[in-house]
């Protein structure tokens, strides 16, 4: 009853934010929203650019690339050298070379895997500097991306789909910042932790117990880490502790925040491109996914885990090993699909605890390419590469023109959107093929048998979807597994992207042709699911055999264990 | 080129200016302007109400078996701190959880290792009381995990079992706003409660 009241409550908030942030976004990016203005200003006179200075496409993934590699440069050195930097009241070392271009790539890309133990590993300097930073920048990347698609379909016969620098401005300033910070509020006022006095240590002399409590500016991060579908918390153990995640409210909050921008920006896209019935039909394809995915992994989750079941020991209350108390087994495996179905990755609980099918619905809502919503504007352009090629495939199906919004789809549009979709199933499954050949990729994993095998995949997974959770048993902080780990997250993010930026670029130079009884409808239910049928033959077809090595594998070994 | 390379640099300073430092000082400055209790980590006389403790006598009751929880269980787990989060379950000193697979032997094993320890205290053991949290330090118990243990409590303190019930009906805290979540004790404030009584 509880966990069916947390998913009324969820979708009726969901629903407001879906109308109305959405509506704001679409304001905010057409440059209609100025109460900032007097931050907004100085900043393009420091950059010495204005919102009239439009960019071509070319120049604006130029823009971004060299913007993400100085991102890079800049999150590396302070993690290199942060054992003389200022605010370390831990005295923790500088971080070293391979793990800090690992975390470096990281951060920047929104992937947020993390080879470290937060509270052991980063001084105060780099978690706020460097790591913070990159959690507000990096979704906005990812978003500005996204505009460029939608202008793409907005606009006609332009060579120009907006400016870079002005797109992550504004949505840093006007949508990040704020709703971070009053979350941040709430999150506090919670229990989360708040402070740069360091380390606490406290004596309990009733039981004799000694401890010293990690601490840190932990609650500011924390929201901007979930509105920002980045995942990357201040703890080693993420959203399971209290001080990241204090309670059943802030648990709740921490989805809606994932949720919010990838879902509001479905609306966006729709009243940018005058057709909001198009934005409900992309809605319509997440909702569904994230229905379905919610629906077996919360059911999965509330059985028994078959080690402890095995040990004499059965649960009415569901699969209790890694997972906490306070929020019990459904609603945790409600927050493990919010953030893998999102390009999130945050988790409050040891995923690699979940049952084989829970954890398969963890690992499927990434190889799905992370649209049901997916990420921060990742999400939104990742499905409408979907959307292009249902388009397509619907059109060769029953003899009618292809097109999406009045614009033409043509070989050059479909290859871009063949690429983009196709780009991270190549660099996940090869790189995993990679690492279970080589003894020091072997040497990864903490479990034995077919789980050892789905924590590798997991892992590169994670990191080439750009979502950054973890089968936590896999041992990442090896030169092998940063290197790889950061070619996989820099291919799963601008592999994908710039060919999202080309293909607005290419569609917004078309007209637009008029409707006639002849175009394929794009915006019904006959669409909706011809697109989750294109998602899952995609998603399905190239991980199956991966997965039936690892998650079915798992669930169909009755009685054995490993 | 060397536009975007300008404007790159720029940008990156600006953002690390504000939305790392002017972000976080603001955050903490109002964090502990209104909410000092909670933004200081929730620290109360005897440890932080949201930091799971090593509860290792049988006079009070014991939070989940988190290596910070009674981690005598597997004394060979216990390579480290075992009560102190800052170097718990003898990784490499962080938060963590065990990260056992499903259909791990060692999780098994391990299991195994907890139902025979809670049989020696005399308690039939739940669910909560033979698995690890996620985070490693889980403050809280639900209200049929403390039940299980009032015989063990009630033995060593002599606090009749019926009593020690009303205590823990009076310390179970309802799930938020009524439904997110689950309802749960705080095994810290408990075990405070049964100190008064003691």
């Amino acid at each position: 009853m509880g966990f069916f009241l947390t998913l009324v409550l969820l979708v009726v908030t969901l629903g407001f934010t879906w109308r109305y942030l959405g509506s704001y976004m679409a304001a905010v990016f057409d440059g209609r929203v100025h109460f900032l203005g007097f931050v907004e200003r100085p900043v393009y006179r420091l950059l010495g650019t204005n919102p009239e200075q439009e960019q071509t496409w070319k120049r604006y993934a130029g823009a971004m690339v060299i913007f993400s590699a100085v991102s890079i440069l800049f999150t590396y050195v302070i993690l290199r050298i942060q054992g003389s930097l200022p605010l370390n009241p831990q005295h923790v070392g500088n971080v070293g070379s391979a793990l800090s271009f690992n975390t470096a790539s990281s951060f920047v890309t929104n992937t947020n895997w993390q080879n470290y133990g937060g509270e052991t590993t980063m001084s105060y300097f780099s978690q706020i500097g460097a790591l913070t930073v990159q959690q507000f920048v990096s979704p906005a990347v990812g978003i500005a991306a996204a505009m460029v698609i939608v202008r793409g379909f907005s606009r006609r016969n332009s060579k120009t789909i907006g400016n870079f620098w002005i797109d992550i401005t504004r949505c840093l300033f006007y949508i990040m910042l704020p709703i971070a910070f009053l979350f941040g509020i709430v999150f506090v006022a919670q229990g989360a932790v708040e402070t740069l006095a360091g380390t606490a240590t406290i004596h309990d002399v009733l039981n004799q117990v000694t401890q010293t409590l990690a601490r840190g500016p932990i609650g500011f991060m924390e929201t901007i880490k979930q509105l920002g579908t980045n995942g990357g918390g201040f703890l080693n153990t993420n959203s399971a502790t209290t001080f990241e995640n204090p309670t059943g409210l802030t648990n709740f909050l921490s989805m809606w925040l994932i949720l919010s921008i990838p879902v509001a920006l479905t609306y966006t896209f729709g009243k940018m491109v005058g057709s909001i019935r198009h934005g409900v039909a992309l809605l319509s394809v997440m909702v569904i996914l994230f229905g379905v995915w919610v629906g077996f992994t919360s059911f999965a989750e509330h059985q028994n885990n078959p080690a402890v079941a095995a040990a004499g020991i059965h649960s009415t209350v569901g699969n209790m090993e890694g997972k906490e108390v306070r929020f019990g087994d459904t609603s945790t495996a409600l927050f493990g699909i919010s953030s893998t179905s999102t390009s999130t990755g945050s988790a409050d609980a040891a995923y690699d605890s979940f049952t084989p099918i829970g954890g398969m619905g963890l690992l499927t809502g990434m190889m799905l390419g992370e649209v049901s919503p997916g990420g921060t504007g990742t999400g939104l352009y990742t499905l409408l590469l979907y959307a292009i090629i249902a388009v397509f495939i619907g059109g060769l199906m029953i003899g009618r023109t292809p097109e999406y919004l009045g614009k033409k789809i043509q070989a050059r549009e479909v290859k871009l959107a063949g690429l983009g979709a196709l780009v991270m199933p190549i660099a996940v499954l090869i790189l995993t093929a990679i690492a279970v050949a080589l003894a020091v990729g072997r040497a990864g994993p903490l479990n034995a048998g077919p789980h050892g095998f789905s924590e590798i995949l997991y892992g590169l997974t994670s990191q080439g979807n750009n979502n950054g959770s973890a089968f936590g048993g896999l041992t990442g902080n090896t030169p092998f597994y940063n290197i790889i780990g950061a070619i996989d997250m820099l291919i799963g993010r601008f592999g994908i992207m710039i060919p999202v930026l080309a293909l607005g670029g290419a569609l917004a130079e078309k007209n637009v042709v008029p409707e006639s009884l002849g175009t394929f409808r794009t915006d019904n239910g006959m669409f909706v699911g011809l697109t989750i049928g294109v998602i899952l033959i995609i998603g399905g077809l190239t991980f199956f055999p991966a997965l039936s090595l690892g998650p079915i594998l798992e669930q169909l070994s009755h009685a054995r264990f490993f | 080129m060397l536009v975007h390379l300008r404007r790159s640099l720029v940008m990156a300073v600006i953002c690390m200016v504000v939305f790392g430092f002017v972000y976080a000082f603001a955050g903490t400055g109002v964090a502990q302007l209104f909410f000092k209790g909670q933004a200081d980590g929730s620290i109360t006389a005897n440890g932080s109400t949201l930091i799971g403790q090593n509860w290792s006598s049988p006079k009070w009751f014991h939070g989940r078996p988190d290596d910070t929880g009674p981690y005598a269980a597997n004394p060979k787990d216990n390579v480290s701190g075992g009560d102190n989060p800052l170097v718990a379950n003898g990784v490499s000193g962080e938060s963590g959880a065990t990260n056992l697979g499903p259909r791990s032997k060692v999780l098994l094993a391990d299991t195994k290792e907890l139902v025979a320890y809670w049989h020696k205290l005399g308690v039939d053991p739940t669910i909560d009381l033979v698995t690890t949290s996620g985070s490693g330090y889980d403050p809280d118990i639900s209200q049929l995990d403390a039940v299980v243990q009032i015989p063990m409590v009630a033995k060593a303190t002599g606090i009749s079992p019926s009593r020690l019930r009303a205590l823990i009906s009076k310390e179970t805290h309802g799930p938020e706003l009524g439904f997110l979540g689950s309802s749960y004790i705080d095994v810290l404030q408990l075990n405070e409660a049964v100190a008064k009584l003691g």
